[in-house]
């Protein structure tokens, strides 16, 4: 075993001790802590567990890696995937929190109608699935690297871990795994990175010494057969990079798994600042990840650039294994690098290695290098046990409980939530193992579909009273059938054809359109039908304030004029 | 909700066309203009998120890259670090207008008055 393996089980070990422990002493038995923890989390707590529940393996391993070879254009990650908290801040977390139960189609079944509300679940539950999917496989290859495993024990063994705390424990016990989660994985993102700053630049804070070398990049960018690195708009057309950017932002607005967050703080009050706290966090992996990526790829560029083929660093040939990394046949020296396979550029490059080799391409010693791999590991099953609580939750609370068995009881439903877990983490298991041919396609699938059916709805259904069932369905539905048709239409998905890009109208930015046409059709139906009941109105007139009124010192307020 | 009681009775089985509940009862004016304040806030916050991210960082972002700070182009620093920041702030921003109007209008919650006093 390599310096490194052994490493790596010492922090993997370690830190999913910690996980097991906090679940366990945290295990609930009421259906309230289950899904909501009780509604009793501290506020920055809770923003941390938001962070973690939200960072996937995506973001810790794929993301760095998609901005070093995107270059200017990775900034649809970066800014699609934090503008969105602004959104759910100012217009969706505080309201939902104020009117507070346990799911999302709950919100939307009490506000529109139970139809809606079962459009809603088994959108939820499509959405939460095609993620927990990408989890696993990412935490099988984290495995497969570090411990010798195939991918296969890595996905199982992955799956058990996460789902017998997510089944145990519940929100309570998630929230507060998901807090030692989010130090493990921001540690072990920072420590590396930090390294490398200053390393490279002198100065240990990569956000701002990474301007210092991105010169050097575009030179070397250039030689090596790539584009400028700071050029906008080379991978992407502009109107691309707007609609994408936009579509990740409303997407994550709108993701079930986000959302149902902030319903575990202590209060409307509790909600706001939770979401800053949240992004917060968040903010400090994702204003690293631009300088990781852009050290890494300097780092790699340097280091292959003109290498006779026999003579790579072992970096290389540590990934090499995992086929992650190739070099071209017959190829004597390295002149260009990509991280396309059908590029024909003489070393090829997985974006998914880079964070995870780059304390390796950066020389750091063996400890680092594991600890990434904790910090991998820690991204994956924190969002991985979020999502299976909402698959869960969405199942007992909102299928079972409303469509099948009205009058089970509390622990009936708690069973039934708990089935549904555990027939989620066997499918993902199954799925992590053959993974569909178009696992990146199938996250802009969920970011497409939670764009177009929830962010819509959910927002005129707390800014516009007189928005009604009948408008809702029909916006939700022709939302996600013209996002789902438009991607099938581009995408090579279930056997179809993949045509050309419409007005260079990426699938992946197609979201943005099935919102507006979701709000479009949305406004126009309920125009057209009868308005919603009093009730209705009341229940939207009362999310709006965060409290009874209590008396108020005279003149403090301005009556009504 | 007693004050939301006659509301309902006037509205009966017929509501008005296009705008809902009529007359508000008189109380209601807080309401209306916490509602207002909130919202104005929300507009402007909003605003600003757009220009921040989608203004400097996609449709500006070739213009401003004419101009280099610390090594970074302008455009492009905002696309991949100064927007993420305005966010953040932008946040805290609302949250802390928001316990401001809440205190104001008597709506805060019970932790909030607690730790005010």
């Amino acid at each position: 075993m390599s310096q490194i393996q052994t490493w790596t089980l010492i922090f993997i070990g370690a830190s999913f001790g910690v996980y097991l422990y906090i679940a366990w002493r945290s295990r609930v038995k009421e259906t309230a802590g289950f899904y909501v923890a009780g509604q009793g989390i501290p506020t920055v707590a809770n923003g941390a567990a938001v962070a973690a529940d939200w960072m996937s393996a995506a973001s810790f391993i794929s993301m760095a890696g998609l901005i070093a070879f995107l270059g200017s254009d990775g900034t649809i990650y970066l800014m699609g995937w934090t503008g969105g908290y602004v959104l759910l801040a100012l217009l969706i977390a505080p309201y939902l929190r104020k009117w507070g139960k346990f799911t999302v189609p709950e919100f939307v079944g009490d506000r529109y109608s139970e139809t809606v509300r079962t459009v809603a679940a088994v959108a939820a539950i499509v959405i939460s699935f095609t993620y927990v999917v990408g989890q696993m496989r990412g935490g099988g290859i984290v495995f497969s690297r570090f411990l010798g495993l195939d991918v296969t024990g890595g996905v199982i063994v992955a799956a058990v871990i996460i789902g017998l705390y997510a089944v145990l424990g519940g929100m309570k016990g998630i929230t507060w795994t998901q807090v030692a989660q989010y130090t493990v994985l921001i540690v072990a993102y920072l420590i590396p990175a930090v390294a490398v700053a200053q390393q490279m630049t002198g100065i240990p804070v990569p956000q701002v010494s990474f301007g210092q070398i991105l010169d050097e990049l575009n030179t070397i960018s250039v030689q090596m057969g790539l584009n400028q690195y700071t050029e906008a708009f080379a991978a992407r057309p502009q109107i691309d990079v707007f609609l994408v950017t936009m579509s990740l932002m409303i997407g994550t607005a709108g993701l079930p798994h986000v959302i149902v967050r902030f319903y575990t703080t202590k209060s409307v009050r509790g909600a706001r600042y939770s979401a800053f706290w949240a992004l917060f966090f968040i903010a400090l992996l994702y204003t690293t990840a631009p300088a990781v990526g852009a050290f890494t790829k300097l780092n790699l560029l340097q280091g292959v650039n003109g290498v006779s083929a026999d003579a790579l660093p072992s970096w290389v040939n540590n990934w090499a294994a995992t086929g992650l990394v190739t070099v071209g046949d017959g190829v004597t020296t390295i002149n260009s690098v990509s991280n396309s396979p059908t590029s024909g550029a003489d070393l090829i490059v997985n974006n998914d290695i880079l964070v995870l080799a780059s304390p390796e391409i950066a020389g750091l010693p063996a400890p680092i290098v594991g600890l990434v791999a904790a910090g991998g590991m820690a991204a994956a099953m924190s969002t991985a046990a979020g999502l299976l609580l909402v698959i869960s939750s969405s199942f007992s609370h909102d299928l079972y409980f409303r469509r099948i068995k009205r009058d089970s009881t509390d622990k009936q439903r708690l069973l039934a939530g708990r089935i549904a877990m555990g027939l989620a983490v066997l499918v993902s298991i199954y799925a992590g193992i053959n993974p569909p041919a178009f696992v990146a396609q199938v996250v802009a699938f969920a970011f497409g579909l939670a764009a177009a059916s929830f962010f819509p709805v959910i927002v005129l259904g707390i800014f516009w009273k007189r928005c009604n069932a009948t408008g809702a369905a029909a916006g939700m539905i022709t939302g996600m059938l013209f996002t789902a048709s438009y991607m099938i239409y581009t995408l090579q998905v279930f056997g179809t054809e993949a045509n050309p890009h419409i007005l260079d109208i990426s699938p992946e930015g197609i979201g943005t359109i099935g919102a507006i046409v979701n709000f479009v059709v949305t406004i126009v139906v309920s125009k057209m039908t009868a308005p919603p009941p009093a009730e209705i109105s009341e229940m939207v007139e009362n999310i709006r304030y965060p409290s009874e009124r209590r008396a108020v010192p005279a003149g403090n307020v301005t009556d009504a004029a | 909700m007693t004050e939301v009681t006659p509301d309902k009775e006037s509205r009966g089985g017929e509501p008005p066309p296009s705008s809902p509940p009529p007359a508000s009862p008189p109380d209601n004016g807080w309401r209306k203009e916490y509602w207002s304040r909130n919202l104005r806030l929300m507009v402007i916050l909003l605003a600003i998120w757009f220009i921040v991210s989608f203004g400097f960082g996609i449709l500006l972002v070739e213009p401003l890259n004419e101009i280099v700070i610390a090594g970074f182009p302008l455009g492009f620093w905002f696309a991949q670090q100064g927007s993420i920041y305005v966010f953040v702030i932008l946040i805290l921003v609302y949250a802390k207008m928001m316990d401001r109007l809440d205190s104001q209008f008597g709506v805060g919650e019970q932790e909030t008055e607690g730790a005010a006093k």
